[in-house]
């Protein structure tokens, strides 16, 4: 077993709208990861998986703010810093982010050699311009990156060669977690295979500790990640290892996710695509009791009456369901 | 869904030969579609795969009739299409019609609800019939794609979510109901379990109506579970086309080989050595 890189007990964040209004988009997650390991996060839009991403930085800005939980990075935890004292220690060095536009995130005016210099420098105000340029070119070699790209503009760029410089910027102080939000979604296939196996090649050697990898399009996250995360309306649904998710999911709505799946194979024809009807509840004040049961074919009346405490199987799997493992697989047996 | 898929010997509904479009010269000349054949058959759901920049939404644009054609001849229902003037177009919008990428550019801010459907009923030259006629109708395209009417009238487009509208821009075809719907990534803006409720409809209509659909992605795997025949753009040209069995489990062009490699897969093994 790992070290433990990442665990957050009990996040809960929320966005104060301008009436006042609490909107929990994080509510009550727990998480952890190990050395060496990515989790992924799927869900629909609006479930939060982007607002987890920024919740998990410590570092919140209005209209997002913290209610309680706590963050522990490599035992550390970071809930309590000040923001600028998480942006020095934090950020960069410890937990690095890429959010969903991060290519178009490049100042145009600025080499990529001096937003580089501009990340080393804010941790390390000694790092001289000499080193700073041998320590990324070495980086961008490793990772097959050339080096003239440093010495260009990020137009000069194409999007996808603009993305892995983002990504090797972003992790040129070897973070311990990185956490990349959609990182390749708004790519060509090509070139989303390259940003995966560039992401890979920083897990292998050692660049990056762990990552937390959020996307929507669950075939990519099966062949990227060790273990899923389902989330819906702020909350954690099925935690289980990227095989049992994608080949048997258990909770109603991770089963209906993995049953909209596409892809080019044998077979893919015949299969039906299964879709979920409705819309996620708005939470601004969401449903009492399980927040997926108007949406469920499965739900019963007990559902709507009381919370959705996690249940774990033994295997550590988790769950968020009125139902038991046996009774859920008894109804998806009856289809 | 596999006997529904049957091909479709129809009599041919949009075809070209030679389609080129060139944006520039000199120079700055730029081939965006070059000379590409393909025919279109009744009822038949078409895909056209690239990446971006191959030309597929050059290629749309031309079929819809936004931009002129270089080069080459389209021909709509077996005649050589003619689309000069506005009249002309106008009449041949009639017969094909278009859902966009993104749901939120496509309506008109300023326009309820109700007019945009009210539009169409228009069209289709209900302009005289009396309102609780029109509202009947508006009812039942909004029925067709899981909406409720009632909820949506005296609502401005802004105030729905984006698989709302998407969901709307299919109840306008419903009721305009042309030969051809050109859809050009449909669904790359919503989610995935949003993605197969459109696919549903879309599927629905065309066995209702036997419409012609012609979808232009990049997604393989949405082309492949959805076509009756899939084209492969590469550079403006296609340079694969056949049943969506022949191309995607069988494919011939070295692109097509390497598009399909490149899509991860849940069954088979990903290769990430060949990038």
């Amino acid at each position: 077993m790992g070290k433990t890189m990442l665990e957050v007990d009990h996040l809960k964040t929320k966005y104060i709208t301008r009436f006042g209004e609490n909107v929990f988009a994080v509510d009550g997650v727990s998480l952890k990861i190990e050395e060496g390991k990515s989790l992924g996060i799927a869900g629909e839009s609006g479930c939060g998986k982007s607002t987890l991403a920024l919740s998990l930085m410590g570092y919140y800005f209005a209209p997002l703010h913290y209610q309680s939980g706590t963050i522990k990075v490599d035992g550390v935890d970071i809930t309590g810093m000040k923001p600028d004292e998480i942006r020095k220690k934090v950020l960069g060095n410890e937990i690095a982010y890429i959010p969903q536009a991060a290519m178009n995130a490049l100042n145009p005016t600025q080499k990529i050699i001096s937003f580089i210099e501009d990340v080393i420098g804010a941790h390390d105000p000694s790092a001289s311009k000499k080193e700073i340029y041998d320590l990324a070119r070495e980086r961008f070699e490793i990772l097959g990156l050339p080096e003239s790209v440093l010495k260009k503009h990020a137009v000069e760029l194409s999007g996808g060669m603009r993305q892995r410089t983002v990504i090797a910027i972003s992790t040129i102080l070897s973070p311990k977690v990185l956490i990349a939000d959609e990182p390749s979604s708004a790519l060509d296939v090509t070139s989303q295979k390259m940003v995966i196996k560039m992401l890979r090649n920083l897990m292998e050697i050692g660049f990056i500790k762990s990552m937390i990898f959020i996307t929507h399009e669950l075939p990519l996250l099966y062949n990227v990640t060790d273990e899923i995360m389902v989330m819906y309306a702020g909350q954690i649904v099925e935690h289980a290892t990227a095989k049992e998710m994608v080949f048997d999911p258990l909770h109603p709505y991770s089963k209906g996710l993995m049953g909209s799946i596409l892809v080019p194979e044998k077979g893919a024809r015949d299969a039906k695509l299964t879709a979920i009807p409705g819309t996620p509840p708005n939470l601004k004040n969401p449903p009492k009791g399980c927040r997926f049961a108007d949406r469920c074919r499965y739900a019963k009346p007990a559902c709507m009456l009381h919370p959705i405490a996690e249940s774990r199987l033994e295997d550590g799997r988790m769950y968020r369901c009125y139902l038991e493992e046996k009774e859920l697989r008894e109804v998806y047996q009856d289809e | 869904m596999s006997e529904e898929k049957k091909p479709v010997q129809n009599s041919s509904c949009l075809s070209g030969t030679g389609v080129t479009k060139i944006f520039g010269m000199g120079k700055e000349k730029t081939v965006a579609v070059d000379h590409v054949d393909f025919q279109f058959r009744e009822g038949e759901i078409v895909s056209i795969v690239g990446e971006s920049g191959s030309g597929k939404t050059t290629l749309s644009k031309m079929l819809l009739g936004l931009i002129s054609v270089t080069e080459g001849e389209i021909c709509f229902q077996g005649k050589p299409r003619d689309i000069k003037g506005y009249r002309k177009k106008k009449e041949y919008w009639k017969g094909i019609q278009a859902i966009f990428q993104d749901p939120f550019s496509s309506f008109n801010v300023f326009y309820k609800i109700d007019q945009v459907l009210l539009d169409c009923i228009k069209m289709r030259g209900g302009a005289r019939l009396p309102y609780e006629k029109k509202v009947e109708m508006m009812t039942e395209a909004c029925r067709f794609v899981n909406l409720k009417f009632e909820e949506l009238t005296n609502k401005y487009p802004f105030e729905l979510s984006g698989g709302q509208m998407q969901r709307l821009m299919i109840a306008r075809i419903f009721l305009l109901k042309p030969a051809i719907l050109l859809a050009d990534e449909p669904t790359s803006m919503i989610d995935a379990c949003s993605r197969a409720t459109i696919l549903d409809m879309l599927l629905k209509l065309r066995d209702e109506t036997n419409m012609t659909i012609i979808f232009i992605t990049h997604d393989i795997g949405l082309a492949f579970y959805i076509s009756d025949s899939i084209y492969i753009m590469e550079h403006g040209k296609f340079v694969e086309s056949g049943t969506a069995e022949a191309v995607i489990l069988n494919p011939k062009a070295a692109y097509t080989k390497r598009l399909i490699n490149d899509v991860p897969k849940i069954h088979e093994e990903w290769d990430l050595s060949t990038v």
